[in-house]
């Protein structure tokens, strides 16, 4: 076995993040044990909003929940045979909603016990699927959930001038309206303020992290990060979660400064793109016998990242409110900073406008972080993340970075050939790339 | 030649006509990806919109710019501009509509010279009651780029006419329809299907004066043939035009459809306002959604379901055959929602998924025994 070339190690606050996890299933489970209110909606949805009601509050976010069961391939087929048989659905729709709609159908919640059943909905909808989802959810639920949807598609972070924010702003009125009517709470301005200044934290936090990954070697492995961005797909607003990535980036910085690498032997770095295939994480710590580290993706550090791009053209963390110098002063100017720091900062966002804002980004990326080639999973599972991803491979190509494609399904494992899939790897590692497995 | 004939004939030479429209008039073409696109504004611009359709060809060029996960109907488009054979247009544009056609969009506009590109960035909450006021804007900002790139303002008076072209081309489809209510029809599924295609490809003054002179010969057409079995077609964009024949040829009419290549496109006017775009921007956020766009935002039910029922029973529809363009999510998702609402009222659905060319020999099989199934109810009613 070949000595490795970088010290390496866990993160510490690993246990942390897994705890939180767990604990956030656990509360949406309870809530009603203790008189708190559960919501559902998307990983994108502006959870500052609905966790700013009066008493206790928790959600559930749809596409994490889908990307739960999709680790678990054998329930994962359980649920989606169920929305395909018993509610008719097609096999190609999005993976998470087929899992999220037969766990409802066979009225099982993943992590453990019946189907916790929301009080009402507060969905945002850009993807063609998102406002759909739910619409149906409602509709297995009997009609009986009230519904809430916001667009979110006002256009590409470049050109977000004042009436893109407001269409969104006003939005939130009416969903505050919404939230308050259906639960008989009031939204709590204070709580409000504070849910915003951590979402700011969470979303910011989180993309420094990422920016930490462009250091050689990288301290993160994309499979890692997985685990780490999800926090902010539950529930970016909350205390907790805004606190984690703070100590997450000290945490990273530190490796950096001390050459703490994700993968011992890193030799060669490649950018991903949409989501894995979740019951097949195995392939990115199979490449890392090539000494091979995955650091990430436009997907990874904007899905829940927020970015700029600044004078020089390059990839930069969005700043904080904090950094910005702003306080929040009431109710309206927290709405607009969060409109804001949405439309302009979730770059995840800018594919559904058009392939030529995905390839600009993702080239940045390559640069930036310093990438020796492009591995791009073509996700037959969302629609949304696979925005332009042969145009991705050619954009890439042209700049001279080598780029395999691979097939697969981020949540349905009936559409991932995995031995397949790793003939592909190691072809394209050996036979394109030049390496040779460092360790068996 | 009959109107229906030219209809089939502008469709069949679309390429020709616009050719042909250009150096008749020395007027720019626009080729536009979804029905959501404001037409009127093009019109008040001088400007011929013509969809951007299929070829029912394989299509050879398509792999490397989108893989095989998005809708047929999205890589059918791309493909014809990946050929060459819009290199007619002076421009191109799209109103924010479902993914799969953005994917077709965003790769033409890399891969096809084509002068002059243009999102429009349609609200997708096309319901909720900030809709129309953030379309407006959109609209205010599209007729301005219009301008600039025509190198002339666009007046109050240039949309009147826009507005009028395209409401005067809505009124007379809808009259044509009313004769597809009778016992029997005389114009068949097929040729409507024409008629409102052609009408998304020809000038609309021109259309129109066709549509005029159909109407008014339509009361003395009779069809020699027996309308058999009233459907219905709902679904995603169909101008399949052999699979529509091959209904009308084994025992069934084509009495009505709910698709943005039939009636969806056309059945809601622009109602006149003071303020020309707010009146267009409340047409298009008002009118029988796209499933892609159907979703209210604090109502879960959708706003095209009564509307197709409605359509159904104003038409006398015996059955309702569901049509989905392979891979199509919006359509996709309202399925199973939709059959239920159906077949509860007492109308049996029939599902068909299509592909850019589609198996006609196994789907006259399908429908043959669809059309057998509803008379068996008759026979034991």
């Amino acid at each position: 076995m070949a000595e490795t070339k970088y010290k390496t190690k866990g993160l510490d606050c690993w246990n942390k993040a897994k705890e939180l996890r767990l604990k956030y299933y656990q509360d949406y489970a309870e809530a009603h044990d203790r008189g708190a209110l559960r919501w559902e909606g998307g990983a994108w949805s502006f959870d500052a909003l609905p966790q700013a009601l009066e008493g206790e509050v928790y959600p559930l976010t749809e596409e994490p929940y889908g990307a739960s069961v999709g680790a678990d391939p054998e329930t994962q087929v359980r649920y989606q045979e169920a929305a395909e048989g018993k509610w008719g659905c097609a096999r190609d729709l999005c993976a998470y909603l087929r899992s999220y709609w037969g766990s409802i159908i066979l009225d099982e919640y993943f992590f453990g016990g019946k189907w916790p059943k929301a009080d009402f909905i507060f969905q945002d909808h850009i993807c063609c699927s998102h406002g759909k989802w739910l619409q149906v959810v409602a509709e297995l639920e009997g009609g009986q959930v009230p519904y809430f949807c916001f667009d979110v598609g006002a256009g590409p972070y470049d050109q977000i001038g004042e009436r893109q924010i407001n269409y969104v702003v006003e939005q939130l009125y009416d969903g505050i309206e919404f939230l308050e009517k259906t639960t008989g709470r009031k939204i709590v301005d204070e709580k409000l303020i504070q849910n915003v200044y951590n979402t700011y934290r969470s979303a910011c936090y989180w993309s420094k992290v990422c920016e930490l990954n462009q250091a050689v070697p990288a301290p993160l492995d994309e499979k890692s990060m997985y685990s780490l961005y999800v926090l902010g797909t539950l529930q970016k607003s909350s205390q907790e979660i805004a606190d984690f990535y703070v100590e997450l980036y000290e945490e990273v910085k530190d490796r950096v400064a001390n050459q703490i690498a994700a993968v011992g032997n890193e030799r060669c770095r490649v950018l991903g793109d949409s989501q894995p295939p979740w019951g097949f994480l195995r392939i990115l710590r199979y490449m890392e016998k090539y000494g091979v580290v995955s650091i990430g993706s436009l997907y990874t550090f904007s899905l829940i990242g927020w970015w700029k791009v600044d004078n020089n053209g390059n990839l930069v963390p969005y700043p904080t409110l904090e950094e910005q110098g702003i306080a929040i002063k009431d109710r309206d100017h927290a709405l607009r900073l969060l409109a804001e720091g949405e439309l302009r900062g979730k770059l995840m966002w800018a594919p559904f406008y058009g392939a030529k804002f995905k390839n600009e980004l993702v080239k940045k990326i390559a640069r930036q972080w310093k990438c020796n080639a492009a591995m791009i999973h073509l996700n037959r599972g969302c629609e949304g993340t696979a925005m332009h991803q042969m145009e991705l491979k050619i954009a890439l190509a042209e700049t001279g970075l080598p780029v395999m494609t691979y097939e697969g399904n981020m949540a349905d494992e009936r559409e991932f050939d995995e031995a397949r899939d790793m003939r592909l790897i190691d072809l394209f590692l050996a036979e394109t790339l030049g390496l040779k497995k460092l360790t068996e | 030649m009959e109107p229906v004939e030219k209809f089939t004939d502008a469709w069949r030479h679309r390429r020709d006509y616009a050719r042909d429209w250009k150096d008749r008039t020395g007027g720019k073409v626009v080729g536009y990806f979804c029905t959501y696109v404001p037409e009127e504004i093009l019109y008040a611009a001088d400007i011929l919109p013509v969809r951007i359709l299929g070829g029912h060809q394989p299509p050879n060029l398509v792999a490397p710019h989108v893989f095989d996960m998005w809708c047929p109907f999205c890589r059918d488009c791309l493909n014809e501009g990946l050929s060459g054979k819009y290199d007619y247009l002076d421009g191109i544009m799209i109103a924010q509509s479902c993914l799969h056609m953005r994917q077709a969009f965003g790769a033409w506009e890399i891969h096809v010279p084509t002068p002059w590109k243009y999102y429009l960035c349609m609200p997708n909450a096309v319901r909720s009651p900030r809709a129309k006021t953030f379309l407006a804007g959109e609209l205010a900002c599209f007729k301005e780029a219009l301008e600039e790139w025509c190198g002339k303002s666009i007046t109050t008076e240039d949309l009147d006419r826009g507005i009028d072209i395209m409401n005067t081309n809505r009124r007379l489809m809808k009259q044509v329809y009313e004769f597809r209510k009778e016992d029997n029809p005389p114009i068949i599924g097929t040729e409507a299907m024409m008629m409102v295609w052609a009408s998304q490809l020809m000038d609309k003054r021109e259309h129109s004066e066709l549509l005029k002179q159909l109407v008014e010969e339509l009361p003395n057409r009779k069809l020699e043939r027996d309308p058999g079995i009233r459907l219905m077609i709902v679904g995603s964009e169909n101008d399949d035009r052999p699979f529509m024949e091959m209904v009308e040829s084994i025992g069934g009419t084509l009495v009505i459809e709910d698709h943005c290549t039939g009636s969806r496109y056309f059945w809601d006017e622009v109602v006149p306002d003071k303020d020309r775009i707010s009146a267009i921007a409340h047409r298009y956020c008002d009118r029988i959604p796209c499933p892609s766009k159907d979703w209210g935002a604090t109502d879960w039910q959708r706003k095209r379901f009564p509307h197709i029922l409605n359509l159904a029973r104003e038409y006398r529809a015996e059955g309702v055959i569901l049509t989905q363009q392979k891979f199509c999510d919006p359509h996709e998702l309202d399925i199973p929602s939709l059959r239920r609402y159906l077949e509860g009222n007492g109308l049996p659905c029939y599902f068909l998924e299509f592909e850019v060319t589609v198996p006609l020999g196994q789907f006259r099989i399908r429908v043959e025994a669809f059309l057998e199934q509803i008379r068996a109810e008759d026979l034991f009613v």
